[in-house]
């Protein structure tokens, strides 16, 4: 498993390659990207901030219960940024290997849905005129 | 027993700090450090939810806290 929190670019290409496997048939990736407007407001720029130990410990966790669900996974690449990011820029990379395609796009949307749910990473989008951070209130 | 709690986010900012100490009764359980930062801190009632992680893991209400528990307050998550 490749699992990693970074404040440095993320290398996609380096993540595909990470999950290479003679055993896949299929090699399917999540690419999730700072947007520049969020319900009307322009944003800026977003900054995440993340506690790193458990969050590392939580994508890991993510990973294995991907795996538990599908037995059949070859490789695991999670790689989140944290810090400031720039519109257009990579915030999170999900991919996986496995035999058949099916199993590879339930367990990609799988591991994002629940890295949302469960891994203690915050973010702030930044407008031109304040700033919010996301979720917080209902 | 002294507990230090570790604040992210809009918690951080709510507090104040990056890190809070509390004293507290032994044994005190998660649901009564919750209900003490509601008390002390009101903001965070308006929050849509937060959780206690103990040692990296999310913890259970009854779960009892210890004094070298790496405790931390995590607000409503926004990764990915």
């Amino acid at each position: 498993m490749n699992i990693h929190l970074t404040d440095q670019p993320i290398d996609v290409a380096a993540v595909l390659a990470s999950v290479q496997d003679e055993g896949a048939g299929a090699v399917n990736t999540f690419i999730g990207t700072v947007r520049n407007q969020s319900t009307g407001r322009r944003v800026v720029r977003l900054d995440y901030e993340a506690y790193d130990a458990m969050a590392v410990h939580q994508m890991r966790r993510v990973a294995e219960q991907a795996r538990e669900k599908w037995p059949m996974l070859c490789q695991v690449a999670i790689i989140h940024r944290k810090g400031r990011l720039e519109i257009g820029d990579v915030a999170v990379v999900v991919a996986v290997s496995t035999p058949h395609r099916a199993d590879s796009f339930a367990a990609c949307q799988y591991i994002i849905d629940t890295i949302k749910q469960v891994v203690p990473i915050w973010k702030k989008e930044e407008y031109e005129d304040g700033s919010v951070w996301v979720a917080a209130h209902p | 027993m002294k507990l230090k709690i570790a604040l992210f986010g809009i918690a951080k900012e709510i507090v104040g700090s990056s890190q809070l100490e509390l004293e507290a009764p032994e044994r005190q359980s998660v649901a009564d450090l919750i209900a003490q930062l509601r008390a002390q801190y009101p903001a965070l009632n308006a929050l849509t939810s937060f959780a206690v992680a103990v040692n990296s893991e999310y913890a259970p209400e009854d779960y009892c806290l210890r004094e070298n528990d790496e405790i931390a307050l995590i607000p409503p998550v926004s990764g990915g």
